[in-house]
């Protein structure tokens, strides 16, 4: 008696679909490092390679959103193959962005022309690796489907967030100290905005964890029932 | 049979119903609620008794000699398996269509005309003919060719024929039993398109083996399953959406990605 699952193929193909998206996020990880790597080092010849190393991130990005269309028309995919498939489609634009955040450090590395102070960059060393931790952890529990897990990365957020308020403040410290850098000084906030920006990304990937596990589609930040606007 | 809906938003709905084929039960302890002026569609792996669920909701089944139901089917708040319920005024009122278009020998109109006239309808029926051609839009391929005889009609426009003139009873609820199986895919996508227009006036309820189908038509998804000795058990019951996307059970996720059994 034959013990092949009817679904073999669309099996094989979503496990593929999986490992294509773990290796574009692997992209993101080292492109991310890298491009704070050289901002640290002033290593502006490095710097223009992340630069344009950015295109096989959003070439791979195109080959995923391919793949997972061809398997939605193909397979008709119904329940957690669906939700894998459709959040697999939703993960690949977050990366691609992801991509687009260290492409924008390494192109501040090139123009910036300026050493901050090591505080500042040690900081900005610590934003990137606790952004990449995040998002290798929420990856993990992607493609594991641990719901669990998905819904602890997010709270990580917060250290992330810390570090962005440190490096503003003793930014503009410096400026005030020297009004002459600001066009250096507001290169380096956009560097600590973007990893700031890609750690609330990994919060979107976890949101497609929990749904690929559960079937549930909600936000996991709380921002927008949690807080409430203030503008005075 | 009283006409008041004592059921609410339901069109009709069943209570602890088991259906026997002699000895076999093939459908157990089914509670079902089918809502009014929805599509619902009944899903589920060959032998687990979708047609006979189908069937029992307007006596069909009582044409196989040994069949018989216990349990409730409840329309308009009665049973209609009670003793004083005459099962030709069910028909009448909850309609069938078949998996193969079967069109009388006889001409387009008096396949339409038929029912209405063996019912004694006294307005005009020229009038009810074309409006019931209209509503299973078929009008406009066949106004000029009513005396054709329905057989030389394709097969999409043969099972649209058959809608017509299940409508042109005034039936409440329309019973299909994989109305589109034998057709063509651009034939089954008009059916499909018939059957959401005529869930504004109709309540309906399809069998289908088309997955795609029952979740591209229905508003509510019943799935079927073989329990204890193959009789046939309601697995799973709710929206299409959330039965497509998100099932709450092992078995209908498994059922509906392929990898049943």
């Amino acid at each position: 008696m034959s013990t092949i699952s009817p679904r073999e193929s669309l099996d094989r193909q979503t496990q593929e679909l999986l490992d294509e998206i773990l290796v574009l996020s692997s992209m993101v990880e080292e492109i991310t490092l890298n491009a704070v790597s050289a901002l640290n080092n002033q290593n502006t010849s490095e710097a223009r390679k992340i630069y344009h190393s950015d295109k096989l991130i959003n070439h791979k990005r195109f080959e995923i959103e391919k793949t997972s269309l061809t398997l939605i028309a193909t397979q008709q995919p119904m329940a957690r193959d669906l939700r894998i498939i459709a959040s697999a489609l939703e993960i690949a634009t977050e990366l691609e962005r992801m991509g687009d955040y260290a492409k924008g450090i390494a192109r501040i590395c090139v123009m910036i022309k300026w050493s901050p102070t090591p505080a500042v960059m040690a900081d900005l060393v610590l934003m990137s690796e606790l952004a990449t931790d995040m998002l290798h952890r929420a990856m993990g529990a992607f493609v594991n489907a641990d719901a669990e897990m998905a819904r602890k990365i997010p709270g990580d957020d917060d250290k992330v967030d810390v570090l962005y308020n440190q490096i503003n403040q003793t930014i503009f410290a410096e400026l005030n100290a020297n009004p002459s850098l600001m066009d250096q000084t507001n290169l380096l906030i956009w560097a600590a905005h973007n990893l700031e920006r890609m750690a609330d990304r990994v919060t979107n990937i976890c949101e497609r964890a929990v749904y690929v596990a559960t079937g549930e589609m909600k936000e996991l930040d709380g921002s927008d029932d949690e807080q409430e606007l203030n503008f005075e | 049979m009283t006409t008041s809906n004592q059921d609410g938003k339901f069109a009709i709905k069943s209570r602890g119903l088991h259906i026997y084929y002699g000895d076999f039960l093939a459908v157990k302890d089914i509670n079902l609620e089918i809502p009014q002026n929805k599509i619902t569609a009944i899903i589920g792996p060959s032998g687990c008794g979708k047609s006979t669920m189908l069937r029992a909701f307007n006596r069909m089944n009582e044409l196989v000699p040994t069949a018989w139901a216990g349990g409730e089917v409840l329309y308009h708040g009665k049973n209609i398996y009670d003793p004083d319920v005459d099962p030709v005024e069910v028909r009448r009122r909850i309609g069938m269509v078949f998996q193969k278009p079967n069109p009388f020998p006889k001409s387009i109109f008096e396949n339409v005309a038929w029912g209405a006239k063996i019912n004694g309808f006294q307005g005009d029926l020229d009038q009810l003919v074309e409006q019931s051609l209209k509503d299973a839009a078929l009008w406009n391929e066949v106004k000029d060719k009513l005396g054709q005889n329905g057989l030389s009609l394709s097969g999409g426009q043969q099972q649209r024929l058959c809608i017509a003139r299940a409508i042109a009873v005034k039936p409440d609820l329309i019973l299909m039993d994989e109305p589109a199986s034998a057709l063509d895919p651009i034939a089954t996508l008009r059916i499909e398109e018939l059957m959401q227009e005529l869930a504004k006036n109709y309540t309906i309820v399809v069998v289908t083996h088309n997955m795609q189908q029952a979740a591209r038509v229905s508003d509510f998804t019943a799935f079927f399953n073989l329990g204890e000795n193959r009789a046939g058990i309601l697995e799973e019951y709710g929206p299409t959406d959330i039965i497509f996307t998100n099932p709450k059970k092992q078995k209908t996720e498994d059922y509906i990605t392929g990898r049943f059994g």
